[in-house]
């Protein structure tokens, strides 16, 4: 049977087990949105684009399923580009459909028109222009092939508008047959060995482990390794929740933010087991001075991420959770109890901490809040900034897919809609946005949404007059001249909330933070806003400054 | 050190624009780059001569076998591969250097392509050294224009 082009995208959905897309109309796609109204999936109209493919990441992230966007061409296409690139630089797997004008216009200047696959060449794993209705198919296929495969990322395919509109035989592919695409799974047998014999004559052994353990469902895998191997594990920002922190061995994360004793440890450690990680200047710092003395084992499904950034002793190229799982049959356990000696003394000397008897509310605290009201068990999302070190610092995650962060790309805006993505993949859990009150500005107009579906986000804004990091930054390194980033015109978060249709809260004393977080666990059915009116002027500390090294470490603030 | 990256690529549109813009992005700087087609009507390949230490020559390598359309990557040595490039040159020769000329271009298995009163118009395919130096040997003539095509290159056996 012949169908339309649209239809073919449709049913190639439907093929593919796609159970939510996210995405905005526009001229070019009307033939696509025409058959998307029956399309028996669910289908969430955001407010922008950017909003979608936030949302999808989000989606993507708490589901570990592909998330699917639509947008139509020109500034539709275009509204897309900061979550394709956050998504890049995540390695998250999105399968982003655009518009385009029809064949003959195109290279016209046509009414919105756009060369999307052009200006997303550099941010996606792969991208496509279908030029024929008979490629359509086949073509939805690889991409989500290419997207959830190897190191994943997102594929756009632009589809002109009269390729939706032609017809052609529909027939799903069943296979994938690309020749210049076979990602290398298995670890190589006698590197493995390899890796364990320098394992079990290690002396000062940590785990480095990032966002590929959560992306290859290795968390398991992980966990049995360091239950033999008795490793203490650090992780960066996108692999928190692959160990649980609240384990002895858990050195929380490391890097520009992390503990003193992660960075320390990694610094003092005489191999350093990099897992699905890839050595970014956040966590290495001044790449000369970083493991002085460390040999490096590197397991990493991407060959082109192993010995870029730092000399690699023995590469492993595959996929974490295969890796793991042979290395776990035949590792034996290093003797380092000196070594956990030590590092316990430093988790005790220098905790991770604030100061707890402030009257005014610590933005700390509100984390912690959240984490016991919450039993450790919501879903967090976060922004870009002091928040999201915060968010990272001071709630225990004890599970994959519970901590939702833009890493890579540093992306302000994409917590919120993210977390609209991440209710919808997850119905059974408390999703929390931990916002500023800066960056929850640039994707507010999502509230709707969340309004539109009953999801019960809760938006815990920590909000103090600033863009708080860079404040921080001029505070430490440029005189404690606060050029524009004072936040001191903000709307009415209660009221802004109010008026979507949201649930509206406003803290500013410290033992209301309890009952706001309470009141807002007990509304089911709409998003919650609470304005959290933290300390304007508190740091995020430790740090560790750009380009420097750990011995450069700043603990807490200078008097 | 320079090296010379023989690509086999998906013979489609855009393929060329990913291998630049992947060059341009990650700052690796191209010396010549030539596109053509092969035997096979589905693939063409891309010789690339790239300068750098091992390690950047490494990461070329890697990022370039990341893209899809990237079937093969080779290096290719010039002990292993038959490498040519092509030259046309516009050298000023008087009347009475036109014999000398002449000799040098026959020495070299150069054509004559075009003649002037004042110019002589050379065209010369061979292995880069041996076009380095005719040039080289050309240039106290006096060369007024020249053009230089990328490379080719196929491995040996």
């Amino acid at each position: 049977m012949k169908l339309k082009g649209s239809q073919i995208l449709i049913e190639s959905l439907v093929k593919e087990g796609v159970e939510c897309m996210f995405g905005y109309p526009g001229g070019v796609v009307i033939p696509i949105f025409h058959y998307l109204y029956e399309a028996p999936f669910k289908f969430i109209l955001t407010r922008h684009e950017q909003g979608a493919v936030h949302a999808a990441d989000g989606y993507a992230r708490a589901s570990g399923k592909p998330g699917v966007v639509i947008a139509t061409s020109g500034p539709g296409g275009t509204n897309l580009i900061t979550g394709i690139a956050n998504a890049n630089m995540d390695s998250i797997p999105l399968v982003v459909f655009t518009g385009q004008v029809s064949r003959n216009m195109i290279g016209n200047d046509a009414f919105q028109e756009a060369d999307i696959t052009g200006i997303t060449r550099p941010i996606t794993k792969h991208n496509y222009l279908v030029q024929d209705i008979k490629d359509l198919a086949r073509i939805i296929k690889e991409a989500f092939y290419i997207a959830t495969t190897g190191r994943p990322g997102p594929v756009l395919i632009d589809i002109p508008v009269d390729i939706s509109n032609s017809e052609y035989k529909f027939q799903y592919p069943d296979k994938v047959d690309i020749r210049g695409y076979k990602p290398v799974y298995e670890g190589h047998p006698n590197q493995i060995k390899k890796a364990c014999s320098l394992i079990e004559s290690a002396k000062k052994p940590v785990a480095y482990v990032g966002g590929g353990v959560i992306l290859s469902d290795a968390s398991k895998e992980l966990r049995t390794f360091i239950k033999k191997t008795g490793i203490p594990v650090t992780t960066t920002l996108l692999g928190m929740g692959s160990f649980p922190e609240t384990d002895p061995l858990s050195l929380h994360m490391l890097g520009m933010h992390g503990t003193y004793y992660a960075n320390h440890a990694v610094n003092e450690s005489d191999l350093l087991i990099a897992i699905g990680a890839r050595f970014d200047d956040r966590v290495t710092g001044d790449i000369s001075s970083f493991i002085p003395e460390a040999k490096v084992i590197h397991i990493d499904i991407d060959p082109a991420s192993v010995s870029k950034n730092v000399e690699v002793d023995v590469p492993i190229v595959g996929d974490c959770k295969t890796v793991l799982r042979e290395i776990n049959k035949i590792v034996k356990a290093p003797s380092i109890s000196k070594w956990i000696e030590h590092i316990n003394k430093m988790k005790e000397e220098f905790p991770l901490t604030y100061d707890k008897k402030s009257k005014g509310i610590k933005p700390q605290f509100v984390v912690e809040e959240i984490y016991r009201l919450t039993e450790g068990k919501a879903v967090i999302c976060t922004e870009v900034g002091q928040n999201q070190m915060w968010a990272a610092q001071f709630f225990d995650y004890t599970e994959p897919r519970t901590f939702i962060s833009s890493g890579g790309l540093g992306t302000m805006g994409f917590g919120f809609p993210a977390a609209i993505g991440a209710q919808l993949a997850r119905p059974d859990r408390r999703v929390v946005d931990i916002a500023g009150d800066g960056s929850i500005q640039m994707n507010v107009q999502e509230l709707i949404v969340a309004v539109e579906h009953k999801l019960p986000v809760i938006i815990a804004i920590l909000n103090n007059g600033y863009l708080g990091m860079v404040r921080q930054w001029q505070q430490l390194f440029w005189s404690k001249r606060y050029s524009h980033t004072s936040m001191a015109f903000s709307p009415n978060f209660q009221k802004l909330a109010e008026a979507y249709g949201a649930v509206g809260l406003t803290v500013d004393k410290k033992e209301d933070v309890e009952k706001a977080i309470e009141k807002a666990l007990s509304v089911k059915d709409r998003p919650i806003v609470i304005d959290f009116h933290v300390d304007k002027e508190e740091n995020v500390y430790p740090m560790v400054p750009s380009g420097k090294s750990v011995k450069d470490i700043i603990i807490r603030e200078l008097a | 050190m320079r090296h010379v990256i023989s690509v086999q690529v998906e013979n489609k549109s855009g393929v060329l624009a990913r291998v630049a813009g992947l060059f341009s992005a990650r700052g690796y700087n191209i010396d010549s780059l030539t596109v053509g087609t092969t035997e096979r009507q589905d693939v063409s390949v891309m010789t690339i001569v790239v300068k750098g230490d091992d390690k950047i020559i490494e990461q070329v390598k890697k990022q370039l076998n990341k893209l899809i359309d990237v079937i093969k990557i080779s290096d290719h040595l010039i002990s292993n591969s038959i490498q040519r490039e092509l030259a046309i040159l516009k050298v000023s020769v008087s009347p009475s250097k036109r014999l000398e000329v002449f000799q040098l271009a026959q020495m070299f298995k150069a054509e004559i392509a075009d003649m002037s009163q004042k110019n002589m118009t050379l065209s010369i395919d061979s292995d880069p050294e041996s076009l380095d130096k005719f040039i080289e040997l050309l240039r106290p003539y006096g060369i007024k224009e020249l053009i230089r095509s990328g490379r080719v290159s196929l491995l040996r056996g």
